[in-house]
């Protein structure tokens, strides 16, 4: 009878013992997350540091500016084409049971400057050039480039770093435009083009209703965040990659889904903020 | 390190389609190219209820564009609208006895001023004010005054 019990204490400390471990496991990952949201701002601060620097030698600048922005040009224009010709060819659809397809310009540039632009924009930049720069910086620590780096007095923060930070900053905003623009001249060869809508309608209608502070600059503004949490999250995961190839590996699937979530958590909260009145 | 020509030549590229972008945004897309006239004056007109006129609303004279709404104020003593209207400096021969009305664009558009000139001889400077104005139509009131009218017509309704 005493053993029976004793066996039964045991087994129930023991349930309460995986329990508190278990309690125990979720308080580690926790700390992580903060140790590494920490460590995150900390190589913000550490890459902006990065700038006076980078204004003396801008070829680092150019450089990545080709590898980040120009290689980016090709899947942000055809994207924002193809965003832009079927957001007439599906506005065109419900307006038209209205007779008011003459709102198609209207309906398709505000859902593109307001808010597909940027948001689009940041998640083909997120998958295009993020996932590079992870993978780049990740390679490089795992083969002791960067440790290589600094062992001949050069910091790779300034040197690596920061340029491919001020250029995904700087190509993002750029690129959003372009898509913007280009989305809505898609939705002008599929509106005017293929269905009718009247010329001056389309171009009338945006033109007055699109206002180019409440619209356009806030959209400038979005995808200057987006590409800054963007770049950010793209170059910190690669920074603080594990140095193996599984680790790098992880690291860029991280940068895509971060950067993914952040984007379009973000957006709400800018769009609740600026276009909430 | 340096960086090659070809790729100097396409970042700067880049960064020309990027402005080239943003300006076709700026100036095809929103309204920024609109009315910006070089010189303007400001007039003034009272109104009795402005429906859904807002700032930066058209202001017509026969159809044609002459100016837009720069801002709506309330005056708390009079329980009138006051509409500020900045016309283009090229038309500054209106009458003062211009009647001002605020007009819906087709069913559901936006609303706007529309001045129909008098025959006064003196005509409307900087800061002059409008006496003649005609509100907005509110459809409820129209559609009430509709069937007051109706049952009017119909003698005493049946209970």
């Amino acid at each position: 009878m005493d053993r029976y019990l004793s066996i039964t204490r045991r087994r129930i400390t023991g349930k309460i013992y995986s329990m508190l471990e278990w309690v125990r496991q979720l308080g580690r990952s926790g700390i992580g997350q903060f140790e590494k949201l920490g460590r995150a701002n900390l190589f913000l601060l550490n890459t902006l540091a990065g700038l006076p620097e980078l204004v003396r030698r801008p070829s680092l600048l150019v450089k990545q500016l080709w590898s980040v922005g120009v290689l980016s040009l090709l899947i942000i224009v055809v994207s924002g084409l193809f965003v832009g010709m079927v957001l007439a060819l599906q506005g065109y659809n419900t307006l038209v049971d209205f007779g008011a397809e003459e709102s198609l310009g209207v309906a398709v540039a505000l859902s593109i400057v307001r808010e597909l632009g940027p948001v689009v924009t940041a998640l083909l930049f997120a998958g295009r050039a993020g996932s590079a720069l992870s993978a780049e910086i990740g390679l490089m620590k795992a083969t002791e480039q960067l440790s290589g780096m600094e062992m001949m007095a050069v910091d790779p923060m300034h040197r690596v770093i920061s340029p491919r930070f001020f250029a995904g900053v700087i190509s993002m905003p750029l690129l959003a435009a372009i898509f913007s623009a280009v989305g809505i001249y898609g939705g002008y060869f599929v509106g005017v083009g293929l269905l009718g809508v009247d010329d001056g309608a389309y171009w009338a209608q945006m033109q007055s209703k699109v206002d180019f502070y409440d619209d356009v600059l806030n959209g400038v503004i979005k995808s200057l965040v987006f590409g800054w949490v963007v770049t950010w999250i793209a170059v910190f995961e690669g920074y603080d990659a594990i140095p193996t190839s599984e680790g790098v590996s992880r690291a860029t699937t991280r940068t895509v889904v971060y950067s993914a979530f952040a984007v379009l958590g973000l957006d709400f909260i800018l769009t609740a903020l600026m276009f909430g009145d | 390190m340096k960086t090659s020509k070809t790729t100097e030549l396409m970042v700067g590229m880049f960064i020309a389609v990027g402005a080239a972008g943003l300006f076709v945004l700026a100036m095809q897309v929103s309204n920024l190219s609109g009315f910006t006239p070089a010189n303007s004056y400001t007039i003034t007109a009272r109104f009795e209820n402005i429906g859904g006129l807002k700032a930066r609303s058209p202001v017509t004279v026969g159809g044609v564009r002459i100016g837009r709404v720069a801002s709506i104020d309330y005056d708390n003593d009079r329980f009138e609208a006051i509409v500020a209207l900045e016309m283009d400096g090229k038309y500054d021969q209106f009458p003062d006895d211009t009647t001002a009305s605020i007009y819906t664009a087709g069913l559901l558009g936006e609303q706007y001023v529309s001045l129909e000139p008098g025959g006064s001889e003196d005509v409307l400077a900087e800061g002059s004010e409008i006496d003649l104005t005609q509100s907005a139509l509110v459809l409820e009131k129209l559609v009430s005054k509709f069937l007051f009218d109706k049952a009017a017509e119909g003698g005493d309704p049946e209970p």
